[in-house]
């Protein structure tokens, strides 16, 4: 793993590293050649551990007061809310965490479409993430569950029911996924035990993530290999530990206004009111990180059809390291390429937003075209600009483009934003 | 750097701007100044104590509270009525206990450790009583309403006669804040209905204002707490990243590269 041979220094570190070599990888993580030129956009993946511990740690305190039936789970809620000593604190972090989890992936996301970070030799650590992601959503959509309020209640409702679609066997997966006949306890205890063992698969593969990362070491915006180490490299400690602690402040201080100051604002008024399997709210609508993909599946008419378009939606992020057809990584030096990044950008908010709306008239068209749009981008646009578009001469390396050195003026141009 | 915190910011306001586009319904509700709002925000204790007269006086007959006990209007952050006036509070309802060493279900006066007292034994009662609609549990309400403390504020005020063409049914009533406008509760609030011990003059506007500001805390009990606890934690935090920053640019300034 490490570049160079290392000896712990006393005779017990080198009597223990020699069974067991702990000190040498706590030596490669402090070494780690990562290039100096990384922006903030990189601290997200330090934020996310940050989350993914924060999630733990909550939410483990929250499943010793929570009861995960559906006569008592609402009250044992609102019990931690009152009685729990600091109960409110732990479940209102809990709650914003999520969404601050998915805020900060989503941008960890695009940095990666941005500087293409997908691209070999990255595919492995890309696929990764992207399991990563979807066991996010089953975790943040099961977690959901749990309040059992009404928007708990029948978002579990539609989201199961979404498998029916399967031809012959959907009935019955259904029922077996409900132990039941309808969304029930059965479904409540199941969920909680899923919502509890997620976030270890989570948390394995966010390890593997890492190591797949150490292996051919940090992409970075100018997307050129760095030999390691080099003048091109500084040690993980203390330049960049220092410098994703930063970011993690600045982070956990949008965190804390959401969690003091506005706590219920991410979330839906109606899951304050107790599930009730004879009352159906007026609208029902997902999380805000999940909207975009219900867009997708309300924009398809047919039920099975829209189904295979929100799972395709995710699951052609798997195959963009071979969609993407071009040799260069960064969008810096794609000049077409980094507008059609914008309008995918735009396109997803946009898909964000018709789908907290009714799915009728103006939104359900604007919702057809972005979702059109969306795989277009991939399908498409991706493929063909790797082969059609003309890039811009790209720096030997990385010292020659954060000195500014190179006579290209685009790069000259360009130095401000990879700077930062 | 400058990119970092656009992004962030533009993401606050698409977040916000979503969530507002969820809620809002096509009617303005009545504004007023909410004492609990804001980085200091604290509850008016006299407004809490005279809330709590308008519940127990006028909504408790139908709405019960059944995640509130006797003993959170002592604690602090709440109305904070005295321990021997919240135990004379809980003394003068009846509370059902048992069984007893004889097998049998008797009531006794409320302890301060007693849920409050709710007006039906179940659903069903209370359906029956109130011409098949379910008084909501008043506990966490405002919290369960999309316009939160404005919206109970204003729908208290709202009712009016149904513009022309508007036919209701009998036990129902118009109110221009509700969903839909037509509400089974009828209009509770008239000029003076309770007598405030305190001297102020019980409009209905005062009193909406008083109820509300009662039932947010009856949702959020800890309020005050997490106001205070938020600006200390917000305050270190920001002392820390300029710490941080400035020891951030010592270290980098070893190297040529700018952070």
């Amino acid at each position: 793993m490490s570049d160079h041979e290392y000896t712990p220094k006393s005779k017990f570190g080198k009597w223990f590293n020699d069974r067991l070599p702990l000190l040498t990888l706590a030596n490669h993580l402090t070494d780690y050649p990562t290039p100096k030129n990384l922006n903030y956009w990189w601290t997200f993946g330090g934020i996310l551990t940050f989350c993914l511990i924060t999630q733990i740690v909550t939410g483990l305190v929250l499943a010793m007061h929570y009861i995960a039936h559906a006569d008592m789970a609402f009250d044992s809620v609102e019990h931690i809310m009152r009685d729990v000593n600091y109960g409110w604190l732990i479940r209102y972090i809990h709650a914003n965490g999520a969404s601050m989890f998915f805020l900060a992936v989503y941008i960890h996301i695009f940095r990666s479409l941005f500087y293409g970070s997908y691209k070999a030799p990255r595919e492995i650590i890309w696929i990764i993430g992207i399991i990563i992601y979807l066991l996010m959503m089953a975790a943040a959509f099961m977690g959901y569950v749990l309040p059992w309020g009404q928007m708990s209640f029948w978002g579990a409702t539609v989201i199961t029911n979404l498998f029916s679609a399967i031809p012959l066997v959907g009935e019955g997966i259904v029922t077996w996924l409900w132990g039941g006949y309808s969304v029930d306890n059965p479904t409540l205890t199941r969920f909680f035990t899923l919502h509890y063992l997620i976030p270890f698969l989570i948390l394995g593969l966010v390890v593997l993530h890492i190591w797949a990362l150490h292996v051919p070491g940090n992409n970075n915006p100018v997307g050129i290999d760095v030999k390691k180490p080099s003048k091109d490299t500084v040690p993980f400690h203390p330049y960049i530990v220092i410098k994703d602690g930063f970011a993690l402040l600045m982070f956990m201080i949008v965190f804390a206004f959401f969690v003091f100051y506005s706590p219920n604002i991410l979330g839906h008024a109606d899951n304050y009111i107790e599930a009730d399997p004879l009352v159906t709210p007026a609208h029902i609508v997902p999380e805000w990180y999940l909207l975009p993909f219900y867009a997708i599946l309300r924009s398809v008419p047919d039920k099975l059809l829209g189904v295979v378009a929100m799972l395709s939606a995710i699951l052609i992020l798997a195959a963009l390291p071979w969609l993407d057809t071009s040799k260069i990584r960064s969008a810096v030096f794609r000049p077409l390429y980094k507008q059609f990044y914008w309008i995918l950008v735009a396109d997803v908010l946009i898909l964000g937003y018709v789908g907290a709306m009714p799915a009728e008239g103006l939104y359900l068209l604007i919702a057809r075209v972005a979702t059109a749009y969306y795989f277009l981008h991939f399908l498409v646009v991706l493929p063909v600009l790797g082969l059609k578009e003309r890039t811009l001469p790209v720096p030997l390396s990385i010292t020659e483009s954060v000195l500014g050195g190179s006579p290209n003026p685009a790069i000259a141009k360009n130095k401000e934003s990879l700077n930062n | 750097m400058k990119n970092f915190l656009k992004l962030i910011f533009l993401i606050i306001i698409f977040i916000g701007f979503q969530n507002n586009s969820n809620t809002a319904e096509k009617v303005e509700y009545l504004k007023t100044d909410w004492s609990f709002k804001g980085l200091f925000g604290k509850f008016d204790r006299a407004a809490l104590q005279r809330g709590y007269q308008v519940y127990t006086e006028v909504c408790s007959s139908c709405h019960s509270m059944k995640y509130l006990s006797y003993r959170n209007l002592a604690e602090k952050g709440g109305p904070e009525f005295s321990e021997a006036q919240t135990k004379a509070i809980a003394a003068s309802f009846e509370v059902k206990d048992g069984p007893n060493a004889d097998g049998d279900m008797f009531t006794r006066p409320g302890k301060l450790s007693d849920k409050f007292v709710m007006p039906y034994e179940n659903v069903k009662a209370a359906q029956a009583a109130n011409g098949g609609a379910y008084p909501p549990d008043m506990s966490v309400l405002v919290k369960a309403r999309g316009g939160g403390v404005d919206y109970i504020y204003s729908l208290l005020q709202g009712y009016e006669d149904p513009p022309p063409g508007v036919t209701l049914d009998d036990g129902v009533y118009y109110n221009k804040y509700m969903y839909g406008n037509k509400i089974k509760m009828a209009n509770q609030l008239s000029d003076g209905l309770v007598e405030y011990s305190d001297g102020t003059n019980a409009t209905v506007e005062q009193m909406s204002k008083d109820v509300t500001t009662f039932l947010m805390w009856a949702a959020e009990p800890h309020l005050e707490a997490r106001h205070q606890m938020g600006f200390k934690a917000i305050v270190y935090l920001i002392i820390l990243t300029i710490l941080v920053y400035f020891s951030m640019k010592r270290i980098w300034s070893r190297i040529e590269t700018k952070v």
